[in-house]
């Protein structure tokens, strides 16, 4: 039954003027980016524990958790300016300590204070399991900060270098641009969202650069070709028919990436929820910029300059 | 395009019946044990367990190395009847100076030391204004200290080896760190403090009757642990060093019922504690452990067998976890933990069964939409997608790679993106034959076209999550390895294997019009 497809996203026949709205995205999105650098700066990224060093210590007690007693417990194992939150369920509790301050003794200070706290819950109510415990040293936090943004940075000029070669250099560059619009936006949503910005944020990061890369090359991949075959089309005429003829592959791929994701957001349990969640809005955001940022830049940048250089 | 040569289709059904076969470790036991089983091991964060990361002190290992440099320097110039004053190390310049006794001899006590340079430079001798200097060479200190990793590296698997732990991986990383991984083990404070120390014994001669709290030339003051923490003067000169333990064990003390350490000495340890014990009958000698004295007998008869028993204040524990540290040896250099992150069991179990749902629902999702929005081709896609999967175990079982959470992520976006190419091509298809092309020519022009885009998209992403890979560390690191491999499984069963399953498709039917 399943031998003809029963949808489609869009008629073939179909033809929108997207670039009629070049300069609407293109201020939108400027807008939001600005936004969310504020955002970045006030209130800024909730830094987790691979980034901001200290310890993290998540705990299942038996019946619901006593927050007074396992306060003593801390105060009475000089654990000091401990938070402690519930997460999930009644029983579940989570305590979160900075790095102690800065000396000769504080990587061992860091190490030392894991286990106090181990004890102290254990020690306020008897049968407490814990369930995960970890503790970032200072040096390695802020090394694996700078090795997150290095290989963020790297990932970037791969894809400039790479589009540069395949493509033009208009190409190249309009795309990482919006690569970095995109990323602004990302962050800015880290921030409303209060997610914590981790390693494994920074994968989901590099993840919808990727998929936004991806993108960005078949729609652009569409674009050279009709460059070669319609050699006196007005580019912006080519760029409307270049993203009218992909539309179809461009929904169809966002719409199985945000299903495969979709599930993990919803279902992926508090560690890779917000992985998904971050993801989601990355497809979303991916999948809007390459219609309508970065046809209009390659627009802007190549109107006079693609066209021409290939005339006859 | 169109066309497959019966090698081909064999091969690429060969290479899809081979994944299928190195999956088959992941659920069953060897049938046999001459066969190659490779499996995917799980990570940390799914199985339970603690991961550490431990750094050498280095700036120990330089303070050592000119502790002993100074040693040797004194020797030296005694031999050759020179006098030296104000010996000073700086462990930041890596520099040991003195005063000869007198300006004059300064090119002689050059002279006497150049036997200490050691073959390929490791000290370099220098006169500044009065003082001489030696300075350490900077590549031998980093050699000493890639060599007292791979020591450290050595003594912490026999120290955690001896603890019971299943299966413990410990491995270098960069310069000068070690990562220790335990599975199973969620609370790792016992083997923290088993590897942070350096456990490093000396037997040495207490100074005679040393009155106050200054120490006699050639003595320290160490603190006394059986006697809380006086300080006690103790010789310099190491008489019997713990590296000539050949074993030690926990055991009770046939007299006070108490718990005390066995060892005995290899021959030359013997017979050098066998010399100092009969020369020195009624003076204190003290056992030393990491610069603190665990305890200081009074020497009654000279002890020639070789063998002997510490009695500290010891538990079980404290006695059990120093035998097995004196066993393993010192650490080269002290290690410190900077990194633990620890899982609980029943943590893992649950992100196992979260990630196996989602995985599980994100996959039928995907097959569901491949079959309403693509139909017949669309199914093609679905058993790429399958294809895909198991292709994807196989080579992540055939590394022994481990998957983590990130991993897993990984792998559901890579079947997401292994559709965009299915789609592209079926899209392509599409419009060739809207274009009034036959079946057969718009198939080929799809495929074509597809091609390139495929292989652009594909290597832009490849590109990128190779410089994760090298770049990034812990999750990130799982999560661009599954990835990377990805594409690679993608790129052939898209490019090769659902265009099989359209091709002969259409040569069986030989279709008047595709389903698109």
């Amino acid at each position: 039954m399943l031998s003809r497809p029963l949808f489609r996203f869009v008629r073939e026949d179909k033809h929108i003027p997207f670039m009629r709205g070049r300069f609407a995205g293109l201020a939108t999105s400027a807008i939001l980016s600005a936004l969310s650098v504020v955002l970045f700066f006030v209130p800024g990224l909730k830094l987790g524990l691979d980034f901001h060093g200290g310890i993290v210590v998540e705990a299942q007690t038996q019946g619901p958790a006593d927050f007074d007693k396992l306060r003593h417990a801390l105060a009475a194992h000089q654990v000091t300016a401990a938070g402690l939150q519930k997460f999930g369920a009644d029983n579940d509790v989570l305590i979160q300590l900075d790095t102690p301050p800065p000396g000769p003794k504080q990587e061992a200070a860091t190490q030392a204070l894991v286990d106090e706290v181990r004890h102290a819950v254990v020690e306020a109510q008897p049968g407490t399991q814990v369930l995960r415990a970890d503790a970032v040293g200072a040096s390695v936090s802020s090394e694996l900060f700078r090795n997150g943004l290095l290989a963020l940075g790297l990932s970037l000029v791969m894809i400039l270098i790479y589009i540069w070669v395949r493509f033009e250099w208009e190409f190249a560059v309009s795309a990482v641009i919006t690569l970095v619009l995109d990323l602004t936006k990302t962050v800015g949503f880290l921030a409303i969202t209060r997610f914590q910005f981790d390693l494994v944020m920074v994968a989901a990061i590099l993840t919808i650069l990727g998929y936004s890369t991806n993108d960005k090359v078949v729609v652009y991949d569409r674009v050279r070709e009709n460059l070669r075959k319609y050699r006196t089309m007005p580019l912006r005429e080519l760029l409307d028919l270049s993203i009218n003829e992909t539309l179809n592959r461009t929904l169809g791929t966002s719409m199985t990436v945000f299903l495969a994701a979709l599930p993990l957001a919803v279902f992926g349990g508090h560690s890779l929820s917000g992985f998904a969640t971050v993801m989601l809005f990355g497809i979303v955001v991916g999948t809007s910029s390459s219609i309508f940022i970065a046809a209009p830049l390659l627009l802007l940048m190549g109107e006079k300059r693609l066209r021409r250089s290939k005339a006859p | 395009m169109m066309y497959y040569s019966r090698p081909t289709m064999l091969g690429v059904l060969g290479v899809c019946f081979l994944g299928l076969l190195l999956c088959l470790p992941n659920f069953m036991r060897a049938p046999s044990p001459k066969l190659p089983w490779h499996q995917i091991h799980l990570g940390l964060d799914l199985r339970g367990g603690s991961y550490l990361l431990l750094r050498l002190d280095q700036q120990s290992l330089v303070d050592d190395r000119l502790q002993s440099l100074e040693d040797q320097a004194k020797q030296a110039l005694i031999e050759k009847n020179l006098g030296y004053r104000d010996f000073r190390k700086d462990d930041t310049a890596r520099t040991l100076s003195f005063l000869p006794r007198d300006a004059s001899e300064a090119q002689a006590s050059l002279a006497a030391l150049s036997s200490l340079t050691g073959t390929g430079n490791e000290v370099a001798a220098a006169l500044d204004h009065d003082r001489l200097v030696l300075t350490l060479n900077e590549t031998a200190l980093k050699a000493r200290a890639r060599e007292a990793v791979s020591q450290s590296i050595e003594i912490v698997r026999r120290r955690i080896d001896a603890t019971g732990a299943v299966d413990p991986e410990i491995t270098r990383q960069g310069d000068d760190r070690i990562v220790v991984e335990l599975p199973g083990i969620s609370d790792p404070e016992h083997i923290k403090r088993l590897l942070g120390t350096t456990a490093k014994m000396t037997f040495r001669l207490l100074a005679g009757s040393a009155g106050g709290n200054i120490a006699p030339p050639g003595a320290t003051m160490l603190p006394d642990l059986s006697a809380g923490n006086t300080l006690l003067p103790v010789m310099d000169h190491v008489e019997v060093d713990g590296a000539a333990l050949t074993n030690a064990g926990a055991t009770i003390d046939q007299q006070t019922g108490e718990w005390a350490v066995s060892f005995s000495f290899n021959r030359a340890g013997a017979s050098a504690f066998a010399r100092t014990t009969t020369q020195n009958v009624g003076r204190r000698f003290a056992i030393v452990l990491d610069n603190k004295v665990i305890e200081a007998p009074v020497i009654r008869t000279p002890i020639t067998q070789g063998n002997g028993q510490i009695t500290g204040n010891f538990n079980a524990q404290a006695a059990t976890d120093l035998a097995v540290m004196l066993r393993a040896g010192a650490l080269p250099a002290p290690l410190a933990v900077i990194e633990q992150r620890s899982i609980g069991p029943s943590l893992g179990a649950d992100s196992i069964r979260a990630g196996a749902i989602s995985l599980g629902i994100g996959f039928v999702l995907v097959i569901l939409f491949m079959a309403f929005f693509y139909g017949r081709f669309g199914l093609y896609a679905n058993v790429a997608l399958l294809a895909n999967l198991v292709l994807m175990t196989a080579i992540l079982s055939l590394f022994e790679a481990t998957l983590t959470l990130p991993g897993m992520a990984g792998m559901l976006l890579t079947l997401g993106m292994a559709v965009d190419a299915n789609i592209l091509i079926n899209e392509r298809i599409r419009e060739e034959v809207k274009r009034g092309r036959t079946p057969l020519a718009a198939m080929q022009a799809g495929f074509e076209r597809a091609s390139s885009t495929i292989i652009d998209s594909n290597a832009t992403a490849f590109l990128a999550h190779v410089m994760l890979f090298v770049f990034g560390t812990g999750p990130v690191r799982g999560f661009a390895l599954t990835i990377t491999i990805g594409i690679v499984t993608t790129l052939f069963t898209t490019m090769l294997l659902s265009r099989l399953l359209m091709v002969r498709w259409y040569a069986l039917t030989r279709p008047t019009e595709l389903p698109v």
